[in-house]
């Protein structure tokens, strides 16, 4: 074995020193034929003669040299370097085509690599925790009222941590933080940050570790312990620069002062995990203590215990959370069942992320997959077309000689080097649109700040040229495997119209194929468009046009009179600015986080448990209603009167009036809300409050006086000037109010509605361009194999239009040619498209899988682009002169 | 006449060489294409230029090894002599041709016999 080892490791060797080895042998056998002349000579003959023989008994210089590096080096890679070098060569010389199968190629392979890579990244690679197949997300099995009923006390948290028996750990963190609920003081002006409130045990939970410093400790999660925080990486880089001094050091958040005690690793993302494109900058303790009566607030995340199953879990958790109470001075029993409120449904993580994303991503990787067969079919057609010009040339090398396996591996060679010239600059194409998606942040999408090129990737890459190389190759490698090579040779004379009738039938196959493909992509993408179209027509309840909205702070002591007091003062200053026409406040927006309390109608028996309903709640100043343009059917706003002489007010939506008060008109009845009496005095149209798709669910609008807990505060102002006009002025009469104001920017509310349809819009977008990419290439396809056989009819053509046919008689026919193949393509394409749609009919939104509109719609644009495709050609044929026709034969 | 020699069989060159290095020492390449065909008695059909693949197949499997010298007429040639490895490898090689040509012998003496009966 030790030989054959040894000989491989030579043979390689050798393969790179063929020129000293070459001149060694030239020299040995020179000097053998020497000794042998010289043998000869001495045996009497003549020099002349001597010389001669020793050839002959030597036996061919040339054949030794080929003998030895064939049994010297590796002979198989020679051939393969020859047909590259000949490809190469032929390639440059075909330089048109060349540049245009590569860019076709790039593109269908540079959409897969990206399509793939997200797909990877949310579906396929699991979550960069420790064992993240352990972890699991905990929700209410019925999560009817947002947030709040993903979340849990903290009462709950705690006996639920105590009495399970299946996780190593159960923590959580505060789902209800806004954006830049702190800020940073130091030098200059305050910086907005946001910061997460986790329960303890959160990051050994994820198995997260801190990159610098440690993590919370328990004596941090008690009551007045000293503050502390953990930092995100970017954060740690933007604000202090990378300094690994800042641990230890303590920092001024919102007037507190906190110590950093660590910075978590680049690799941990918070925002892109548990909600999709926020950027999140620091964590501090959810102190239990401080929340014990705030209600539902803690999203859950468990640790499964080794070899504990989900379905083991799960029936633990069926048995316990039905135990579990809101608030332990406060048991919530229901009446009816005698057991609690609380349902626990257990998800693993990654299906909790990604669970709902699935079905797009695959329709997503299904688009990106046809797309590549359109770019192969293509290929084949442009490869096919490329051969007919060719066979002269393989013609004539197979009169030399060559072996048709040999002409076969040339094809091939080709197929493959164009295959990797392609995804080459593929990879480089995807690279770039991955960097562009990962930095997205307003693309709602789980993980895609983690998408990357990794090593799955270009396997992937790696998978896709060769089944591309191998797919569009064969077409012309098998018909040249197949074919007579001496018809090939006949043929290219061009003699008559019915030469290559196989090869010509063979490329309009491939023409119907592209085109049906190309008319499931149309539809598809028609019917998600036409989905996404009826989104965005969808009544809001709001106006988001024009309005503005810009995070507050404010000191108001926790007292809401001061708070009053100060939110009248920012509403009147800011609404006094030249170009604002109206300005409110709110303690949260619609489609961003939302939180749900209880509202009951009012009678003359006792109110129960089950007379309440779920409502989503906004604390208000007078004037926000306007400002966001929502439109009150009812009664009236909120006004400064009501807050001053403290009056308990309660707008209500109509989901509520209809539930609560059905038939009946609520203004003016007494109303249980928010823990106190309050008299409904506006019903306003539904607001769509968590996202567009979402039904509108019951709503209800506290003056400011309510008492709400520690959260921020938004101004809302309406305006015609566009937002960047009016910030300065706006952020110098805040900063004269309250010279705390962090410098955050004004997000314009149809940026949150955006956000919100973001992923539709990006499945859209993409599904759009790959339809968009798939027609160019249908047309691409016509065009190649109508041209063709224009080309090839020439001096038919030529012919006819001697004997009389006119222009317009030609054209027609090339156009009718055109019609036949697009008019199967379509048939076959819409009984396709047919099937398809019902397979994403559900990701369609209020769109019927057939709907007729976007199945005519598409069916006319592809019929059209395919028609200008042969026009082109057509308009060619009619311009053949019949003398220049008929002489060039 | 050509057509009289002996074709010959696959690997049997490389076993020639060896044989030859072994018995007569350090050979250059003509040498040993020289020292087979006078051995052969001119029997075999070597072309001596396929020398050189055997020479190099050999020298890659570490059986001979190869030196640049002096001939004795003062030309510079390339050395072979056969290694260790070489030497055992002709054992075997050796053993393995001893047994095939006693059993081919004996095949075609059958043969033989059969056509008496």
């Amino acid at each position: 074995m030790r030989h054959s080892l040894r000989e491989a490791f030579n043979r390689i060797r050798s393969f790179f020193r063929k020129d000293p080895l070459d001149q060694e042998l030239n020299q040995e056998m020179a000097s053998h034929l020497e000794m042998a002349v010289e043998e000869n000579i001495s045996r009497g003959i003549s020099a002349e003669e001597a010389r001669r023989q020793a050839l002959v008994r030597f036996g061919g210089i040339q054949r030794s040299l080929e003998l030895h590096r064939e049994s010297r080096g590796l002979p198989w890679l020679d051939v393969l370097t020859q047909d590259l070098r000949f490809t190469f060569r032929t390639l440059k010389r075909d330089y048109g085509f060349t540049m245009i199968a590569v860019l076709i190629l790039a593109l269908g392979i540079g959409a897969n690599i990206t399509v793939f890579s997200v797909v990877n990244t949310i579906l396929l690679r699991p979550l960069p925790f420790r064992n993240p197949q352990q972890l699991v997300r905990i929700v209410e099995k019925d999560p009817k009222a947002g947030e709040s009923s993903k979340t849990y006390t903290a009462d709950a948290t705690q006996d639920f941590q105590q009495r399970n028996r299946c996780f190593q750990s159960v923590s959580g963190y505060f789902a209800f933080t806004g954006p830049d609920n702190f800020k940073l003081i130091g030098n200059g002006q305050p910086v907005p940050a946001t910061g997460i409130l986790v329960a303890e045990g959160f990051f050994q939970t994820l198995g997260v570790d801190p990159s610098l410093g440690r993590s919370f400790r328990s004596e941090e999660f008690v009551k007045h312990a000293k503050p502390v925080a953990l930092l995100s990486y970017p954060f740690w880089k933007r604000q202090f620069g990378g300094d690994r001094s800042i641990v230890g050091r303590a920092i001024d958040l919102s007037n507190t002062s906190v110590t950093v005690i660590g910075v978590l690793p680049n690799t941990f993302d918070f925002g892109s995990v548990f909600s999709p494109g926020a950027k999140v900058d620091l964590f501090v303790p959810y102190i239990m203590d401080d929340f014990r009566d705030d209600g539902n607030d803690l999203a859950l995340v468990g640790r499964l215990k080794e070899g504990v199953t989900l379905a083991e879990a799960q029936s633990e958790a069926d048995q316990l959370f039905p135990q579990l109470y809101f608030d332990h001075k406060h048991p919530q029993i229901d009446a009816q069942t005698g057991k609690g409120v609380y349902t626990g449904q257990l998800t693993r993580l990654k299906d909790y992320i990604a669970g709902k994303l699935r079905r797009s991503l695959i329709v997503l990787w299904c688009a990106v997959g046809l797309i590549l067969l359109i770019v192969c079919v293509n290929l084949s057609n442009l490869l096919l077309a490329r051969l007919a010009a060719r066979s002269k040339e393989f013609g004539m090398r197979s009169a030399l000689g060559a072996r048709r396996g040999r002409i076969v591996r040339q094809l091939l060679t080709e197929s493959i080097v164009l295959a990797a010239a392609g995804a080459a600059f593929g990879l480089g194409l995807a690279y770039v649109t991955i960097r562009y998606l990962a930095h997205q942040g307003s693309i709602a999408l789980p993980l895609l700040s983690m998408v990357r090129v990794d090593g799955t990737v270009l396997g992937w890459t790696l998978l896709i040229a060769v089944a591309a190389a191998v797919l569009f190759g064969s077409a012309p490698g098998g018909r040249m495997s197949s074919g007579n090579l001496q018809d090939l040779l006949k043929d290219s004379g061009g003699h008559g119209a019915s030469d290559g009738r196989k090869h010509s039938r063979l490329r309009s196959t491939l023409v119907v194929t592209e085109i049906a493909l190309a008319c499931v992509l149309l539809v598809g993408a028609g019917l998600l468009l036409r989905s996404f179209l009826r989104v965005l027509e969808l009544d809001l309840g709001f106006e988001p046009s024009h309005a503005a909205a810009i995070s507050l702070d404010f000191d108001d002591g926790e007292k809401p009179a001061t708070r009053a007091a100060k939110w009248r003062e920012i509403v009147e200053h800011i609404s006094s600015i030249p170009g604002v026409e109206t300005a409110g406040i709110a303690d949260n927006l619609p489609m961003s986080r939302n939180r749900s309390w209880g509202i009951a109608a009012k009678g003359e028996q006792k109110l129960n448990d089950r007379d309440f309903i779920p409502v989503f709640v906004y604390i208000v100043s007078p004037g926000y209603l306007k400002a966001m343009g929502m439109r009150l059917l009812e009664g009236r706003d909120i006004t400064w009167h009501d807050i001053l002489d403290n009056r308990k007010v309660v707008i209500i939506n109509e989901t509520v009036a209809r539930r609560l008060w059905p038939g009946r008109n609520p203004i003016g009845r007494p109303a249980f809300a928010g823990g106190a009496e309050a008299e409904v005095i506006g019903v306003i149209a539904d607001v769509r409050e968590s996202g567009a798709e979402d039904n509108a669910g019951a709503q209800m609008y506290l003056p400011a006086t309510k008492q709400f807990g520690p959260e921020g505060a938004y101004l809302v102002l309406r305006s015609k000037l566009p937002s960047t006009a009016l910030a300065r002025s706006v952020m110098m009469a805040l900063r004269r109010i309250d010279p705390g104001q962090p410098a955050t920017e004004f997000k314009s509310i149809q940026a949150l509605v955006d956000r919100a349809t973001s992923p539709r819009r990006f499945f859209v977008l993409l599904v759009g361009i790959f339809a968009g990419l798939g027609l160019l290439l249908a047309a691409l396809g016509i065009y190649g194999v109508i041209s063709y056989s224009v080309t090839r009819q020439r001096p038919e053509i030529g012919v006819r239009m001697a004997l009389g046919a006119t222009e317009a008689r030609v054209q027609l026919d090339v156009i009718w040619r055109t019609m036949q193949l697009t008019l199967v393509g379509i048939s076959v394409g819409f009984v396709a498209s047919l099937a398809v749609s019902r397979l994403i009919a559900a990701l369609l939104f209020r769109t019927a899988p057939g709907d007729p509109l976007t199945f005519a719609g598409m069916i006319v644009l592809l019929g059209t682009v395919a028609l200008l495709a042969g026009y082109l050609p057509a308009r060619r044929a009619s311009k053949i002169d019949p003398m220049i026709a008929l002489r060039s034969n | 006449m050509s057509q009289s020699k002996l074709d010959l069989l696959q690997g049997t060159l490389d076993v020639m060489v060896l044989q030859t290095l072994e018995v007569l020492g350090p050979l250059h390449g003509y040498g040993i294409a020289r020292r087979i065909e006078q051995i052969s008695g001119n029997q075999v059909l070597l072309n001596q230029g396929t020398i050189y693949a055997s020479l190099v197949r050999l020298q890659q499997r570490g059986w001979i090894a190869a030196k640049w010298g002096t001939s004795d007429n003062n030309r510079r040639a390339k050395f072979y002599s056969i290694t260790k490895a070489g030497k055992k490898q002709l054992a075997q090689d050796t053993v393995y041709w001893q047994r095939l040509s006693g059993v081919m012998g004996r095949v075609l003496a059958m043969h033989g016999e059969g056509g008496e009966q």
